[in-house]
């Protein structure tokens, strides 16, 4: 509730970065908009032919899923959200989101960008959510590798480029350049969304644990348009 | 009379809102750490001119506000706020005759004390700075107090707040 009557203040606060952006986009020159029109049409079409080959493969993926009497993987559906304020305190990994209640965000839900898991929210107003990045502190997010499936959680530092791989035994197979992509347990998040990328692996003989840090694949703090993430069953819930 | 005093409290309202809306105005990463506490400084500058008007309940309330901006556990500002308006309490009759160097100073202690709570809280929470950064706010609000010294109180006596 007060959130809503603090909003204005957001929108004051987000006014030079808006006001950036519109000059940006009305005095650009016929050249540069035809050249950046010029780039996104080859941009589309790239995709486009790609988008078609997903349908045969997504097909292919649910008959041989079929085959294996494994459930039907469901399509998300998102909400495109934009940013609109960011913690002021360098502690607090956050983000104010300009969706709320009335847009159907509810508290967990997952936030991606275009390469890869943000964060979830954690609070939501009338007009605008909050949301906590996976570099946070106080987050976490159970992860598996990409390339064999080893399961592990992924903690935040504190800091922005940087995430704490977990309790990984000295004899886990995990190595510099893996993709670790979310694993789909605790039901929070939904299994499959890029998450970060081993960066340093250090096994000490000393230690219990291996010491595993990666860098987060999003841009968490580049990024001024987010997705929000419907999965089918949690918005069920809702 | 009462013309006047209710004039008063929406200049005095303005610069709050102002404060609230530097104190949440994104930075770039590497200025983050020294942003100046903007609503302490604010408070501490009324505390001194009108402390028969904006005293320790200024404190709180502007306290809670900043605590919804911020996304912080409810009422580490508020009780940061407090201490320091209860302190410019004490302190606004000799701020009042000191110079402008020796009040910057009386003001770093002030933010410092601000920032310490903060970090208390924020300790207790598992997210404390873990190093003595904390305390960066509490060198650039004093290096910028001169400028909102005289900024408010222009303001101040350009529309008879008092």
């Amino acid at each position: 509730m007060l959130d809503t009557l603090y909003s204005p203040l957001y929108w004051a606060a987000d006014l030079p970065t808006r006001m950036g952006q519109w000059t940006e986009t009305h005095i650009q020159s016929r050249a540069q908009l035809l050249e950046e029109n010029e780039r996104l049409r080859r941009e589309n079409l790239l995709q486009r032919g790609r988008s078609h080959q997903m349908a045969s493969l997504q097909a292919e993926n649910v008959r041989l899923r079929a085959l294996l009497n494994s459930t039907a993987l469901l399509r998300d559906d998102v909400l495109v959200a934009e940013l609109i304020g960011v913690s002021p305190d360098p502690e607090r990994h956050q983000l104010v989101l300009n969706k709320g209640q009335g847009d159907g965000v509810f508290v967990g839900q997952p936030l991606i960008d275009a390469e890869g898991l943000m964060g979830q929210v954690v609070e939501v107003g009338g007009l605008n959510s909050r949301a906590l990045l996976i570099t946070d502190a106080t987050h976490s997010v159970p992860i598996q590798v990409n390339r064999n499936g080893v399961r592990a959680i992924a903690e935040g530092t504190g800091a922005l480029g940087s995430l704490d791989i977990k309790h990984v035994s000295a004899t886990t197979d995990i190595q510099v350049g893996d993709l670790l992509v979310t694993s789909g347990l605790g039901g929070l998040f939904p299994a499959g969304y890029p998450v970060a990328v081993v960066k340093e692996v250090e096994r000490d003989p000393g230690e219990t644990f291996a010491r595993v840090l990666a860098v987060p694949s999003a841009a968490l703090d580049r990024t001024r348009h987010v997705l929000l993430v419907f999965t089918p069953h949690e918005t069920q819930d809702n | 009379m009462a013309d006047r005093e209710g004039h008063g409290y929406g200049v005095i309202l303005l610069t709050f809102m102002v404060a609230y809306v530097l104190a949440i105005l994104p930075l770039p990463p590497w200025l983050q750490w020294g942003r100046p506490e903007w609503v302490a400084l604010t408070l501490i500058y009324w505390s001194i001119a009108l402390p028969e008007r904006v005293g320790i309940a200024t404190g709180l309330l502007l306290g809670v506000g900043l605590d919804v901006l911020e996304g912080a556990v409810m009422g580490q500002n508020a009780l940061a706020l407090m201490v320091v308006v209860a302190l410019s309490l004490v302190l606004y009759q000799r701020l009042r005759v000191y110079s402008l160097g020796q009040q910057a100073g009386v003001v770093f202690i002030l933010v410092a004390i601000n920032q310490l709570i903060c970090q208390w809280v924020q300790n207790l929470e598992g997210i404390g700075a873990g190093t003595l950064s904390f305390l960066l706010p509490a060198v650039s609000s004093a290096l910028l107090w001169p400028v909102v010294f005289h900024l408010l109180r222009g303001l101040r006596r350009r529309y008879r707040v008092n």
